[in-house]
């Protein structure tokens, strides 16, 4: 059914048009001013500034491993972050750790740890699953490079994101 | 025609050409930013201090573009048509005058007896860049493009024509020097008052010039496509309108022949109403060559101010539709641009100004 829209009937001052376009001048000249003046707030200027400061403590950035206090890297390549991530971006090859070594009953490390960032949806799943509070998901987000190739963080680049975790379970100790 | 007039005429036309093609690129920064702070953006500022080299950023994007030529484009034409956008707009400057004197030589290039004809001819031409690049690039938004142009055009440029009569039944005669020199004397044509406050004539001469004033810049408005009258181009209903077919240098050249057109049309406004060159209490070039410099820097300040209300009045206005562009040029401005003549005529005739 065919509506009719009701138009307004306008008066002689609307008609003229030109109070209309005043007061729309108006409006923008005062954008334009505060704007001019730095009254206006505007959007972050980001490479300049970053809002890393006010990022909470459990912001889901890029994933990374983390040594313990004695130099440890924590993680016993038990491989069930690698089971567990949903697009398959980690890869784990472990290793055995000689009998001489101060953690000999700790048995395997990862011998190559590879965590591909172009596939990596920081779901946080491997932080969760870790038995060895191994991996965490810091705030690193800006993660960007010219090859595939250099998209994928090896052990080495984790280990420099993640840095030295105090403070948690600390089971392969000597002591206990 | 002795050495020194082709070397001072030779040196003039450098000189302008270099500031008017840096006036139009610095245009196209400005709109940007004036069009980001009207709308609580800070538009381009990466490109060196505030993006003060943004338009050589941009020039080398243009200038690296692949110039593309549609096969079923007629290319004659189709490479002919930006080169016409842009030269009606620089020849136009040639009979403005610019400034007072410098060292004795009359700042304007060529200063002609015909003075608005040849403005009103040339700028008229503007549009064959329009209508003939619409129609060579064979493509449907181009030709709808050209010819919304070309009929906008045959309605403003009756009401422009006819907004200047008054001036120059004031005046006197068509030369834009003795437009300049006549406000000088009594008073800016938008403001005919000034200096001359006791005499009630001039008080009600005020009343056309304004309204003459307003065609005038409205009709200036179509004839350079600027929004409100962006019709040719309307991004939104066709693509681009007359430029959709055009890239690289030949889209370069159609922005550049918009902007220039625009700083021709501010220059014309501001020698026609806002007394050229002239500012209360500061001499012209025959008092020191210092003043000559002053009056050339007051008129570009006149033509830069004006250039911003241009870009103020597009970023506030929507566009017009088809008809509603047609009604009012020729059942609006048409009217009241002829009825202003023979107020102006009226009150010259009996007052005697």
């Amino acid at each position: 059914m065919a509506i009719t829209v009701p138009r307004p009937k306008l008066n002689w001052r609307e008609r003229l048009y030109l109070p209309a376009i005043v007061a729309g001048l108006a409006i923008t000249f005062k954008h334009f001013k505060n704007m001019l003046l730095g009254r206006t707030k505007v959007t972050m200027q980001y490479p300049e500034q970053k809002w890393d400061s006010s990022l909470p403590d459990h912001y889901r950035g890029a994933p990374a491993l983390v040594r313990d206090e004695d130099g440890r890297v924590r993680c016993v390549a038990c491989q069930l972050c690698e089971f567990i991530c949903p697009p398959r971006a980690i890869k784990i090859i472990p290793g055995e750790i000689p009998s001489t070594d101060r953690f000999a009953k700790v048995e395997k490390y990862p011998e190559q740890f590879d965590i591909d960032m172009i596939r990596c949806i920081f779901c946080g799943m491997c932080e969760e699953v870790c038995p060895e509070q191994a991996i965490y998901l810091r705030k690193d987000y800006a993660i960007t490079g010219f090859t595939r190739a250099e998209m994928v963080h090896h052990k080495e680049k984790l280990l420099e994101i993640g840095g030295v975790m105090h403070g948690v379970v600390l089971k392969w100790n000597e002591k206990k | 025609m002795d050495f020194a007039f082709v070397v001072t005429s030779l040196l003039k036309i450098v000189g302008i050409l270099v500031v008017i093609l840096t006036m139009v690129s610095y245009a196209v920064y400005a709109e940007r930013r004036v069009s980001a702070f009207i709308q609580d953006r800070l538009g381009p500022n990466r490109v060196g201090p505030a993006g003060v080299f943004q338009p050589v950023a941009d020039m080398f994007k243009l200038l690296l573009k692949e110039d593309f030529t549609p096969r079923a484009a007629n290319t004659f034409y189709y490479w002919l048509a930006p080169c016409l956008a842009v030269m009606p707009a620089i020849i136009t400057i040639a009979v403005v005058p610019f400034g007072s004197t410098l060292f004795g030589v009359p700042m304007v290039i060529a200063d002609v007896n015909i003075g608005i004809l040849f403005v009103f001819a040339i700028a008229s031409l503007g549009v064959y860049g329009i209508v003939i690049g619409g129609w060579a690039s064979n493509s449907k938004y181009p030709f709808l493009g050209g010819i919304r142009s070309s009929a906008q055009m045959l309605s403003y440029e009756l009401s422009l024509g006819l907004a200047v009569i008054p001036v120059f039944l004031l005046v006197g005669n068509l030369r834009l020097t003795s437009v300049v020199r006549y406000q000088i004397e009594h008073g800016w044509f938008i403001l005919p008052f000034v200096g001359d406050w006791t005499n009630p004539w001039k008080w009600l001469l005020a009343v056309p010039m304004i309204i003459s004033f307003l065609v005038f810049m409205i009709a200036m408005f179509a004839e350079t496509n600027r929004l409100p009258f962006d019709l040719p181009e309307a991004e939104q209903e066709l693509a681009g309108g007359y430029n959709t077919e055009y890239s690289s240098m030949k889209f370069a050249l159609y922005f550049l022949g918009e902007y220039a057109a625009m700083i021709t049309g501010s220059a014309i406004i501001v020698t026609l109403f806002f007394g050229g060159w002239h500012f209360p209490g500061i001499p012209d070039g025959s008092h020191g060559w210092i003043f000559g410099l002053i009056n050339i820097a007051v008129f570009f300040t006149k033509v830069s101010l004006m250039i911003f209300i241009f870009m103020w009045v597009r970023w506030t206005l929507p566009r017009f539709r088809y008809d509603q562009l047609m009604r009012l040029g020729w059942l609006f401005f048409f009217e009241i641009a002829l009825v202003n003549i023979f107020v102006v005529a009226a009150i010259l005739a009996y007052a005697g100004i």
